[in-house]
């Protein structure tokens, strides 16, 4: 059932990207842009945090996840810290991500080789 | 006026010159569509043993050139003038190619009308005594293209129906004063068109206006309709690009659909999964090159105007919202003399 | 631009755009939501699997999440496999956390001929950077007004 939820709420997050895709002229970098934005304000008004818990990794693991990660990372921060942890909380929370991403990035780019496309 | 000037852009060559030999190499892909068997190399892989694309592009380019001096039993060293260009930037493909060939050299850049824009002066040149060999080439490759003006190859987008896909293709085509068919009878420069169109995947419509435009201009400084020919080939509208040409020139009150066809809906079969079309200075290149000339030779078509059309876009302009403007040059092919 | 050329230009485009082959959006949209869904439903299992083997609470399995789903974007982009996914995924593909991956890996792969600094260090960051700005400074800005009104 966690399984199901996650895969309908994720699915669905996908749609409203492809119909943004399809119907306006965002690129994917935008649209990338967008739902990162929109997750972490979607966070600070309190929206995002029930669909977490409803949809699990369905959440999380689209861009509005990553938003979500780094909006409560940073309130809750303040709420340790004060004023401070505006500015330390939000990449302290998705450090592991964030470094993965430069790691494994190079990694992959310096491994591999672009192929030629059919 | 000037004495063989017609009209406001077409101009009649009183000594016709001849495409003397000619010479095309293409890509794996462009190998297995519907006109694989008429390109002169067909290669297995379009890094072709080089380092980068880059560099494999500027060896179709080198070796196209060579191949038509070869074939017409010349030496590079006969060669008055090579023309031609590129999609990249400061098309280093054709300047790269020229510091190898050593053959005096103008870079011309009109974005995929490249191949007529370099053949209408190429035919002009010798038509005035300047020179008695004139090499045209042009190349585009789809990996150096694609990473220059649109996403990194892996990246995982979906394009949309209107998008081209670049072919990797080079042509070359050697221009000389003999008497040998097929002959380049008129030049009709383009006039730079734009009608305001921005999306970048929908090169097709934003030439279609320049090719229509070209062709009407044609026909009206030359006082020929579209009877006068059998075929009128474009370069790489796509498969919309040319409805909308279609549709433009209907307009104008003439009806060219029966005799028009696009180099870019030719090159690749529709399962080909490359959406709108080809597109591409190799586009024109190769597919005039390969199959309409000889087609030509073999009679099935005695006369023809071809058209090379270009998006005049790059990736700044693209980016600060700038709409494409289009452009298209003509040139009349005639197995006689005129 | 004189007046005549703007309406000509509006009627050409409204003519391309009522003409133009439309994108399957319904199809799209399917794919979007299997391939999309797909992805999460990976992701919900690397969860379960960090949660009940190395006994992480929530927040970690999360960054555990995001690394692993990073990691797998990342190897399916060198090994050529994952724009063949974006293909038909579309946004399924382009919106999970692997799409992000996915824009860090391609760029920087592409221009590893430009070396090592300006080629792969810089062009890691082409798409990804954008989105590293616009996320930590919303979350900064989240964090400040959640300190004035808290």
């Amino acid at each position: 059932m966690e399984y199901l939820r996650a895969f309908v709420v994720g699915g669905l997050i996908c749609v409203i990207g492809q119909i943004l895709i399809d119907k306006t002229n965002l690129t994917p970098a935008r649209i990338l842009v967008c739902f990162v934005t929109l997750g972490a304000i979607l966070t600070a008004i309190g929206v995002y945090e029930p669909i977490v818990k409803f949809g699990g990794a369905g959440a999380t693991v689209p861009l509005p996840g990553f938003g979500y990660t780094l909006a409560k990372g940073a309130m809750k921060a303040v709420d340790e810290m004060g004023v401070l942890g505006a500015f330390t909380g939000g990449v302290r929370a998705a450090a592991g991500g964030i470094t993965a991403a430069v790691v494994f990035g190079y990694l992959a780019a310096v491994l591999f080789n672009p192929k030629m496309k059919r | 006026m000037a004495k063989y000037r017609l009209g406001g852009q077409t101009v009649r060559l009183e000594n016709p010159p001849c495409i003397l030999s000619r010479a095309t190499i293409v890509g794996k892909k462009e190998g297995e569509g519907p006109l694989g068997e008429y390109f002169d190399v067909v290669l297995e892989d379009d890094m072709w043993g080089e380092k980068t694309w880059e560099k494999a592009e500027c060896r179709m380019y080198q070796e196209a050139a060579r191949m038509a001096i070869i074939r017409a039993g010349k030496q590079p060293q006969d060669v008055n003038y090579l023309l031609g260009g590129d999609l990249l930037n400061q098309i280093i493909t054709a300047n790269f190619a020229a510091r190898t060939l050593g053959i005096p050299f103008f870079g011309l850049y009109g974005a995929c009308s490249t191949l007529t824009e370099s053949m209408s002066l190429g035919a002009m040149l010798i038509n005035a005594g300047y020179a008695d060999l004139v090499l045209c080439v042009t190349s585009s490759h789809f990996c150096t293209a694609e990473r220059q003006y649109r996403f990194p190859l892996e990246m995982g987008t979906q394009r949309p129906p209107t998008a081209h896909w670049t072919v990797t293709g080079a042509g070359a085509f050697l221009l000389s004063n003999d008497e040998k068919p097929p002959y380049i009878t008129h030049v009709t420069t383009g006039r730079v068109i734009d009608y305001g169109i921005t999306d970048t995947y929908n090169m097709g419509a934003a030439m279609a206006p320049a090719a229509a435009a070209t062709i009407k201009a044609h026909f009206e400084d030359t006082g020929q309709g579209p009877e006068a020919y059998d075929l009128i080939v474009t370069g790489d509208l796509g498969w919309f690009g040319r409805e909308l040409t279609i549709d433009l020139l209907k307009k104008e009150g003439y009806d060219i659909s029966d005799r028009f066809i696009d180099c870019g809906c030719e090159i690749y079969s529709r399962e080909q999964d490359v959406h709108a079309g080809g597109s591409g200075c190799g586009c024109s290149a190769v597919v005039f090159g390969g199959y309409i000339l000889r087609k030509m030779e073999e009679g099935v078509y005695k006369r023809i105007l071809l058209l090379s059309t270009g998006a005049l876009l790059s990736t700044t302009s693209t980016q600060q919202g700038e709409s494409i403007p289009g452009i298209a040059h003509a040139i009349t092919i005639d197995m006689d003399r005129g | 631009m004189d007046v005549k050329q703007q309406k000509l230009n509006k009627e050409y485009q409204e003519y391309v755009q009522r003409k133009m082959p439309k994108s399957y959006l319904l199809r799209d949209c399917v794919l979007a939501f299997l391939v999309g869904g797909t992805i999460c439903t990976i992701g919900q299992a690397v969860s379960n699997f960090g949660k009940s083997y190395f006994n992480l609470n929530t927040e970690e399995a999360s960054a555990f999440t995001a690394i692993v789903m990073i990691f797998i974007g990342a190897l399916l982009t060198g090994l050529g496999v994952y724009d063949d996914i974006g293909k038909y995924g579309g946004a399924g593909s382009v919106v999970p956390i692997t799409g992000f991956a996915n824009s860090i890996v391609s760029p920087a792969m592409e221009f590893k001929k430009e070396g090592y600094v300006f080629g792969v260090g810089s062009k890691l960051f082409s798409i990804a950077g954008p989105v590293l700005v616009y996320g930590i400074s919303t979350s900064v800005l989240v964090g400040l007004i959640y300190f004035f009104v808290k």
